[in-house]
């Protein structure tokens, strides 16, 4: 019987082998504690590490430096730039002198030609950047010297320095005039910023470290993992589990948080959600259903059930954060017996079926959101509880941006977008006429002249007090004569561990996330604790 | 052999397939190039941008571009990775050879020794068991598989990590990828065993009962050695084919296995291009398939032709 023995034996090493690797996977995940290092799980993974494509255009990118930067009251200060840009009288060109002795990552010198070389690839189409619409107004850049550069604009826009913060890239990488979708730019990026790229393991992590010849001095924490995960609960989990140090959350799973080793922070935001009204249908075009919508709906009600109380209403698209622009008499109440009397006076009668009808048309449309967003979706089903209870229908659907593109001339939609910056860049292709139907920038097609002259008069005023004069005048009209029904400002909620000092509440833009404006925008400012 | 080598023409037809598949699918690429930049740009600059990268051509046209460019040696550019094709392959494709190479390890391995345990001792608990387990198996897709197994060892038991290739920031180290590996390539291993394991106890069964066995039992040989040296040979020829008919699941099974536990491999690419309508990275992933399958039954038929003689190779 001795061949039973051997089989047995040979089994068993072969279970002792099987054995053995098992527990060796049971070792727990190395978590570095050291405070040199930090791990951040981000939502959003970017296609390109490219300015030219869009990657950190709002400044605070980590990789990137603009010729100026925004600091925690969003105010300009220079960073390539060695001063602040000087503009002419008539605010067409700016001059920049540039900061000397800087380097990019990967040694070169950094001076006018990488300054040059950058703008003119994104205005030359060749290149197919697209950020090519945010420069409508630039015509050119020149190089003046080694370390001066002047920009020549179109018409005087006063807003302009807040677009020099566009990520300065070599313009040895920008040589061969081609689309951008191939270029080694795109997966390793090269700037001058505070951290320089290292890996990308595209759908898992991104891994930067401190540049220790940055010119506003090295960063303390010394490397930076990002974990790309989409999913809010997963992120959750693996903040709960101690593998991240901070991370975005929805605010409602961010207060889940609150209390104990955490840190959790809301930050206000200029990121707008508003529901399209298009001119172009019988229901949505007509001034009394636009008037009655927005005074039917129930902003803060919408915040306090759907937002965990985090948001502001929203009646105009200029943000509560750009508190001097914002006019107090634009701002909608929430008052459906007024709207059910603008509805009654305008001839909607209210039918059998609760819904309200004129001359046999139904005070009924169809409401698009993009499925895969919940905040929208959740939005959108408030807008059509508030809009039932004064006689309106709204029917929703929810669709991929390919299916609701070329409906949303005549179908509602939810929209977001906004910036902290000025009250120019957003919200001028939103409501000018000349931008109907351009894209998703007007898509209703809204049109009031006189919102269209306070726009413009904003756009090209030189004085301060005359732009905020121009930008009140235009939320009287739009408030007037209303084309949107404009819900909330969202906030953003982050969870922090809290390892290190420097943390400084901002105001965000739309787009937030690691490697941009958020929690954690000054992250090359922070310290350990001690 | 050069009924094999015919390659060509099911490789072309995958790729034409695919294009037009894409061609077909609601997508719009422009999405993707643009990001969160779409809402902000003029409808003239989408236009323009449209026109250089060339997605205004007709599906025809993009079919011509990629095959000239095949034909100069040029896999041209993905879109969804914004990096050559070449490339992502390239980084990816050692990933997914290891994975799919220690799952097949394991695959067989746990066939071979379950298989020839349960014939061994045929009718035995064991037997009963891994007959009724493997028949329940089957039906088990790998995707299930795999979101037990997080549940199980990686949620509630803790033992491994959920998914990636290392944790956080740690340099892909021997140690750390093992330790990411040894889920994903288990679920796909076992996943794909129960067919083999009732495949090789069926031929198993059958060569036991055949004269040479019952000859050697007759020599008084160690039972050992009639069921590994005499049975298990002839039982063995066609348990290989079955391994390169498999080879497709495998394929699949990646796939799905890849994209479960974030594993950066080319099986993971072929859903993030497949949502952008990724054009010449969807077409050399269908052709690297397609050609994974080829050589694994090419692969399959020289280690028939080898392990027998009977075999003729100019069949």
């Amino acid at each position: 019987m001795t061949y039973r023995r051997g089989m047995k034996w040979r089994l068993f090493v072969l279970f002792a082998l099987f054995g053995a690797v098992l527990p060796a996977c049971s070792a727990p995940a190395a978590s570095d504690s050291s405070t040199e290092t930090i791990v951040v799980g981000e939502g959003y993974e970017w296609e390109a590490l490219n300015p030219l494509l869009g990657f950190g255009t709002e400044g605070a990118s980590k990789l990137f430096d603009g010729l100026i930067r925004h600091d925690a009251t969003l105010k300009v200060a220079p960073a390539l730039a060695a001063e602040e840009p000087a503009v002419t009288a008539d605010e067409r060109s700016w001059t920049v002198k540039l900061r000397q002795g800087i380097s990019f990552h990967d040694g070169s010198a950094f001076d006018a030609d990488d300054v040059v070389a950058t703008y003119r690839a994104v205005l030359d189409p060749v290149f197919a950047s697209t950020i090519r619409s945010d420069y409508p107004m630039l015509t050119g850049v020149e190089k003046v010297d080694a370390s001066t550069v002047r920009f020549d604009l179109a018409y005087p826009y006063a807003s302009f320095t807040n677009r020099l913060n566009l990520g300065i890239m070599p313009a040895e990488a920008l040589t061969t005039p081609a689309p951008l979708e191939n270029s080694p730019l795109n997966s390793t990026p090269i700037g001058t910023g505070p951290y320089k790229f290292v890996e990308w393991r595209k759908g898992a992590t991104m891994t930067l470290v401190a540049n220790e010849d940055y010119f506003a001095g090295a960063p303390s924490i010394k490397k930076i993992t990002i974990v790309f995960a989409e999913d809010d609960n997963t992120r959750a989990q693996q903040m709960r589990a101690g593998d991240l140090d901070a991370t975005v959350l929805p605010p409602a799973l961010a207060r889940t948080f609150e209390g104990g080793e955490f840190a959790v922070v809301h930050h206000r935001s200029a990121d707008y959600r508003t529901v399209t009204m298009p001119s172009g249908h019988p229901v949505t075009g007509d001034p009394a259903i636009r008037q009655a919508m927005n005074l039917a709906v129930n902003r803060q009600g919408m915040i306090d059930a759907l937002l965990a109380g985090k948001g502001v209403p929203a009646s105009t698209p200029v943000p509560a954060v750009l508190d001097s622009y914002v006019e107090p008499a634009a701002q909608f109440r929430y008052d459906p017996a007024e709207a059910g009397r603008i509805l009654d006076a305008a001839g909607w009668v209210l039918g059998a079926d609760r819904i309200r009808a004129r001359n046999g048309q139904p005070a009924r449309f169809t409401l698009m959101y993009p499925a895969t967003d919940t905040v929208r979706k959740d939005l959108a089903q408030a807008v059509v509880s508030d809009a039932k209870a004064v006689g309106i229908s709204v029917v929703l659907e929810g669709l991929g941006w390919e299916a609701i593109e070329p409906r949303m001339a005549d179908d509602s939609l939810v929209l977001g977008g906004g910036s902290q910056l000025d009250p120019d860049q957003v919200t001028y292709p939103l409501l000018h006429s000349s931008f109907g139907g351009d894209g998703f920038n007007n898509p209703g097609f809204y049109r009031n002249a006189e919102v269209d002259a306070g726009l413009d008069a904003a756009r090209r005023a030189t004085d301060p007090a005359e732009q905020i004069a121009a930008v009140k005048s235009w939320q009287r009209a739009y408030a007037a004569d209303p084309g949107y029904v404009f819900l909330v400002f969202l906030d953003h909620s982050y969870v922090m561990r809290q390892k290190w000092n420097g943390y400084t509440p901002v105001v965000d833009p739309h787009a937030h996330g690691v490697l941009t404006w958020g929690a954690l925008w000054n992250l090359d400012d922070w310290t350990p604790k001690s | 052999m050069a009924r094999r080598l015919g390659f060509v023409t099911p490789v072309l037809v995958v790729a034409v397939g695919i294009f037009l598949l894409g061609a077909a699918s609601p997508f719009d690429p422009i999405y993707q190039y643009y990001g969160l930049d779409i809402f902000t740009a003029t409808a003239e600059d989408i236009a323009r941008v449209r026109a250089q990268l060339g997605l205004d051509d007709g599906v025809l046209v993009q079919l011509w571009r990629w095959l000239a460019g095949i034909f100069s040696g040029e896999l041209g550019s993905s879109r969804a990775f914004r990096q050559p094709v070449a490339d992502v392959i390239t980084q990816r494709l050692p990933w997914t050879l290891l994975l799919v190479s220690v799952g097949l390890v394991i695959m067989i391995v746990i066939a071979l020794v379950i298989g020839v345990l349960a014939a061994w001792r045929q009718g035995g608990l064991l037997d009963r068991s891994v007959t009724a387990m493997a028949h329940a198996m089957e039906g088990i897709p790998s995707f299930v598989l795999g979101l037990g197994a997080i549940a199980l060892f990686a949620l509630s038991l803790r033992w491994v990590a959920v998914a990636g290739l290392t944790s956080p920031g740690a340099p892909a180290s021997f140690s750390e990828v093992t330790h990411y590996l040894i889920m994903p390539a288990l679920v796909l291993g076992v996943s794909q065993t129960p067919w083999l394991i009732l495949y090789l106890r069926a031929s198993l069964l059958t060569a036991l009962a055949e004269d040479h066995v019952a000859g050697a039992r007759a020599r008084g040989l160690p039972e050992w050695r009639v069921v590994l040296r005499h049975a298990l040979p002839t039982a063995l020829l066609p348990f290989v084919t079955l391994l390169g008919a498999r080879v497709p699941e495998l394929v699949t099974g990646a796939v799905l296995v890849e994209e479960i536990f974030s594993w950066p491999g080319v099986a993971e690419a072929v859903v993030t291009a497949a949502l952008a309508v990724d054009f010449p990275m969807l077409a050399a992933l269908g052709v690297l398939s397609t050609a994974a399958v080829l050589v694994g039954s090419l692969l399959a038929d020289v280690a028939i032709v080898l392990a027998d003689p009977r075999v003729a190779t100019d069949g």
